[in-house]
């Protein structure tokens, strides 16, 4: 992981809110819009240092309520808490399965709206909820969960194509080597 | 070592959320458009591209569609030319008859068109972003509507783009009347609020109306002008059914907004 790749997280997260907030077409096709910003907390808590992680929440955070009606930094706990947790137990997690990121992403897209409900009603907000929240969270659940494979997958390929890979370690020894010659040749 | 940085990045993001938290409302306010404001360009970018497709789209259009259109167009401009003719015939009949009666003047709507560039990421509440601000003489509590009816009020303003909180939203309840069609006689009176039951987001609940009221589904729901925020007469929706509320002491009706609030380009702030 070098300061590349975390260039590279923030600058999807400020596409990723970009777009929650341009796009409306899967918000009039099924009634939700997907918030891609956990899955992307997720990756860097896999993959990066904390610092890193604290980055990403606080400015995507920050950014998501920018350019909504919730209060600045509503958003910036749940996210963080989430890349603190998945960092803290990154050493019992399986980070290549696929199960394993599908997994992750579903709680975590399933967890940062629900907090963040929690904080606004907390701060005295009104949001609007109801049977319809329920369809709405399990959808932006299960977006988030099928995003959060796609990008462990991009981020790899980035991190592949711009980063120096480690050298594949062979079985090979040269101080193991038989050298052999073509034999000792007799006339007869 | 790494227990340290741990309970460092905790303390400063905690801290950072406590104060941006614990901003003034004003401040807060600045510094959200600021950080809004980076999406600017994009917003642009996606605009300007948005318009290059349609321009394209309109160029490979053929010769005998325009023509086709151009010959509509005409018949519908003599159409509303000759109404208004007839309109400012009532206009000025009207006028004298409030000045008969010692009447206040009605003072016509001055309009300004914007454009929608983005909506809410978040899916509790319902707002959109509008391309005029300050520079265009927005400001807070401005009635925004479209030729079919109410779009919803000016929220938040910034140099160059508003926040428009729309008819649905927790923070969009307003007074409403219901007008009998036939003779536009006022049935009852209600409050707009938000229909968290349903997934439609052009359905909205009329709440508060006197039991015994005589609402039937059809009947159109109009602004009743209570309030200050919004004038009377802007229209709603229509009323889709009705049901008894707190033993029949209230009525509540659900309303289909004539507005397809989905489907938003182009609204128009009402500037006085």
């Amino acid at each position: 992981m070098n300061w590349m790749n975390t260039i590279a997280i923030l600058l999807v997260a400020f596409l990723a809110v970009f777009l929650e907030s341009y796009f409306r077409g899967l918000r009039n096709l099924i009634g939700a819009q997907i918030d891609l910003l956990p899955a992307l907390v997720v990756y860097a808590s896999l993959s990066a240092n904390i610092s890193t992680v604290a980055l990403i929440a606080t400015l995507g955070g920050l950014w998501f309520d920018s350019l909504s009606t919730n209060p600045l930094g509503i958003s910036v706990l749940p996210l963080f808490v989430i890349g603190l947790v998945v960092h803290y137990c990154r050493d019992l997690i399986m980070r290549e399965q696929l199960y394993a990121q599908f997994m992750l992403g579903l709680a975590a897209s399933a967890v940062a709206p629900l907090f963040t409900v929690l904080s606004l009603i907390g701060t005295g907000d009104e949001p609007l909820l109801g049977w319809c929240s329920l369809w709405q969270w399990l959808v932006m659940a299960l977006g988030g969960a099928a995003f959060t494979p796609v990008c462990f997958y991009l981020f790899d390929q980035f991190n592949r194509a711009f980063s120096y890979q480690a050298q594949p370690e062979t079985s090979f020894r040269p101080d193991r080597e038989i050298k052999r010659d073509r034999g000792r040749h007799v006339d007869y | 070592m790494l227990r340290r940085q741990y309970y460092m990045t905790v303390g400063l993001v905690l801290l950072l959320v406590l104060v941006v938290l614990n901003l003034p409302e004003q401040t807060a306010g600045k510094l959200k458009l600021a950080l809004g404001g980076l999406f600017l360009p994009l917003f642009a970018l996606a605009g300007s591209a948005q318009n290059f497709a349609e321009q394209t789209g309109n160029a490979i259009a053929p010769r005998s569609a325009l023509l086709q259109q151009i010959d509509e167009l005409r018949k519908e401009n003599q159409r509303l030319h000759e109404q208004l003719v007839q309109a400012q015939e009532a206009s000025r009949e009207n006028a004298q008859l409030r000045r008969a009666v010692g009447w206040q003047q009605r003072v016509p709507w001055s309009l300004k068109p914007a454009r929608v560039v983005g909506q809410d990421p978040a899916n509790w509440w319902r707002t959109i972003m509008i391309d005029v601000g300050l520079r265009d003489k927005i400001h807070p509590n401005m009635t925004v509507l479209t030729p079919e009816g109410l779009v919803g009020r000016v929220t938040d303003v910034g140099f160059d783009r508003s926040r428009v909180v729309l008819v649905g939203d927790p923070n969009c309840r307003f007074s409403a009347q219901v007008q009998e069609p036939r003779d536009q006689s006022v049935v009852a009176k209600g409050i707009i609020s938000p229909s968290a039951s349903s997934l439609d987001r052009l359905l909205v609940d009329l709440v508060f109306v006197p039991g015994g009221s005589l609402l039937k589904p059809g009947q159109p729901v109009l602004t009743s002008g209570d309030g200050g925020i919004f004038q009377k007469g802007i229209t709603v929706g229509q009323i889709v059914d009705v049901r008894t509320n707190d033993h029949g002491l209230n009525l509540e009706a659900r309303v289909k907004l004539v507005v397809n609030l989905n489907r938003l380009e182009q609204v128009w702030v009402m500037l006085q």
